[in-house]
């Protein structure tokens, strides 16, 4: 069944009958968010910066897409841009078919930061976005409780965010940016300053919120798993400029689990996404130019470590 | 390592107790050396207190004179064979001894003003405190908004900082004539020295911790939906609360720095009044007694309102210390 008969291990391009269908499935759903040829230039001290060429995607409902690439390929300058944060110098971003302009309630965003209000209780900060867009009172108290059992928080709704874990901060981000029913999730390295434990409950965790409501996700990451792992397709961007190097659909099969870490179709994926990011032939960076380690040995010659 | 080697480890962190004894110390130190300066009469005493006059005519009972004046008057009546003056170790008139001064701050407030129509010691003090009251909530009733606006916008910032920066440099009291002139010889011009004291400081400051603020949470406010003046009145003001505050203790501090100067300018009045009246009668004890209870009253209502800080800013972890 290999349609690649002179590999061994099979492609990563391979879908099972079953994934196949699901992306046909998610073809014929209604585009949230088109962008169309996106680029954007800045001048800086070190003279014009092209941080996008020419993006183009889409983006299918309840679809969950991951943004990967080197460091400096734009991809935070790229949701920033998306949740209307930046401005971009041509092309279009259009959601529901409509322009973006500037930052909306109609674009949820959790940052890698903690970007809770410190000043406010858990409840509170869940309520705040309501209360922004006009509904007030018991309405948005009520949706604030129950966005806050969703993400298993209810305990905590009167304790201050400093009193909270890292990964419980992110859990309330969640549920603040979830409350106001956007149409996308932007969530910008939202697991970054995590430690791998609690990664790794945060993937499944937001995989079990994506699957129970109705909410399409665009997710920035630098980990190539948490990308297969959470994503149907990945968007792989290049960096200098910040540009589409490939859009794949994730053979891997859904549901989820940690345990398809190993698979075949996850291990091709890996695979692929390596060689997109880290190529065979690295051209040096600016910074292996510049340091550049000499080893001195300063041990006896006896004394070996390995 | 032994516990004060310990106490002196680069940055190490005090327990309260510790914390308790060293901040009596800070203060029990140079209550040490005045106690060693004035109790001690090897230390310092340059003068001679005369107890008896003996045969110097011009000598009377309690009079100070220098140390080397004494000794040559006791050669002289020695030589002339005259009753030789009895006298102690003294230190001059301007330095009392600690018992006097704690003395004078029960006296000071009983003791019946000199003439019948002058203001007695908490009539004085209670008008400094006004001056400053007001002086501090003109100052910000105009500085924290326009702070918080320049620290926002960065337009509006540019538009009033240059010349906030450059008038800051001139120096409060050189307003001084000015403002008796425009505003009069009584409350007017003293309340006008600490605005333009407080006033240009506060701005800058203001607009400075304004500007600390994290993008981020301003960034999140506005993906939630916050825009234009809600995202000042709902989200800038609320996360500054707590270094706004702290930057006002600070402020106020300062603004009774000035008080002294604003209030010899015009007719002299409050504290300042009593200070320099004292101090004419030669009343020193009352003018150190003056002089720590503006400390006292200075730093009493800073540490109350640190507490609370406390109370009122509960998820800021910084007012615990400072």
């Amino acid at each position: 069944m290999s349609m690649n008969p002179d590999r061994l291990a099979p492609s990563y391009l391979e879908q099972s009958e079953a994934v196949r269908a699901r992306f046909e499935r998610i073809r014929q759903r209604e585009v949230i968010l088109e962008v169309r040829n996106l680029g954007k230039r800045f001048s800086s001290a070190q003279g014009e910066v092209e941080a996008l060429r020419d993006i183009s995607f889409q983006i299918r409902r309840r679809e969950f897409v991951c943004v990967i690439g080197p460091s400096g390929c734009g991809k935070s300058t790229l949701i920033r841009t998306l949740a209307g944060l930046e401005s971009h110098s041509s092309g279009e971003v259009l959601l529901d078919n409509r322009p973006v302009d500037g930052p909306g309630s109609d674009r949820g965003m959790v940052f890698q930061g903690y970007s809770l209000f410190p000043w406010l209780t858990v409840k509170k900060n869940v309520m705040f976005g309501p209360e922004m867009n006009g509904r007030g009172g018991d309405e948005a108290e009520q949706d604030a409780l129950t966005w806050l059992d969703l993400v298993g928080l209810s305990k905590f709704a009167n304790a201050y965010p400093h009193q909270l874990s890292g990964g419980m901060r992110q859990r309330v981000a969640i549920a603040r940016a979830l409350v106001n029913q956007p149409r996308i999730l932007l969530m910008d390295e939202p697991f970054g300053a995590l430690d791998a434990q609690t990664r790794s409950k945060m993937q499944s965790h937001l995989l079990d919120i994506w699957k129970n409501i109705d909410i399409t996700v665009l997710f920035i990451t630098h980990d190539l798993d948490e990308a297969i792992f959470l994503a149907d397709r990945i968007l792989v961007l290049k960096a200098h400029p910040g540009e589409v190097q490939e859009l794949i659909e994730v053979p891997v099969p859904r549901p989820r689990s940690p345990g398809q870490f190993s698979s075949a179709e996850f291990l091709a994926t890996k695979a692929r996404l390596e060689e997109l990011i880290h190529p065979p032939m690295p051209t040096e960076s600016e910074e292996d130019q510049v340091v550049k380690p000499r080893m001195i040995r300063f041990t006896d010659v006896d004394d070996n470590v390995e | 390592m032994g516990t004060i080697a310990k106490w002196f480890a680069a940055r190490a962190r005090l327990g309260a107790q510790q914390r308790t004894i060293l901040g009596l110390g800070s203060f029990l130190l140079p209550l040490l050396v005045w106690c060693m300066v004035s109790y001690v009469p090897f230390v310092w005493h340059p003068k001679v207190v005369v107890e008896s006059p003996g045969g110097v005519d011009y000598f009377q009972v309690g009079m100070l004179v220098d140390k080397a004046v004494f000794k040559d008057e006791v050669a002289n009546m020695r030589a002339a064979n005259l009753l030789l003056p009895q006298g102690k170790p003294a230190n001059p008139i301007y330095l009392p001894a600690p018992h006097e001064v704690a003395r004078a701050f029960y006296t000071a407030f009983t003791a019946k003003p000199e003439q019948k129509d002058l203001p007695w010691l908490h009539q004085s003090l209670w008008h400094s405190i006004q001056v400053i009251f007001w002086g501090f909530v003109i100052s910000s009733v105009f500085g924290v908004p326009l702070g918080i606006l320049s620290g926002t916008y960065a337009a509006l910032g540019r538009l009033n900082e240059p010349f906030v920066e450059f008038f800051r440099y001139l120096p409060a009291p050189a307003f001084g004539a000015l403002a008796v002139a425009i505003l009069g010889i009584y409350d007017g011009p003293k309340i006008a020295i600490i605005v333009i004291g407080t006033f240009f400081q506060q701005v800058l400051i203001i607009a400075n911790t304004t500007r600390k603020l994290d993008a981020t949470i301003l960034e999140a406010a506005m993906t939630l939906g916050t825009r234009g003046l809600k995202l000042l009145t709902r989200v800038v003001v609320p996360a500054i609360l707590p270094d706004l505050y702290r930057d006002q203790r600070i402020l106020l501090g300062w603004a009774w720095t000035y008080l002294i100067v604003a209030e010899l300018i015009g007719t002299s009045t409050g504290i300042t009044w009593f200070i320099t009246q004292q101090a004419r009668y030669q009343h020193f004890d009352n003018v150190y007694a003056a002089i720590m209870i503006i400390g006292i009253i200075g730093f009493g209502s800073d540490l109350l309102l640190g507490r609370l800080g406390r109370r009122l800013f509960p998820w800021d972890r910084s007012q615990d210390h400072g």
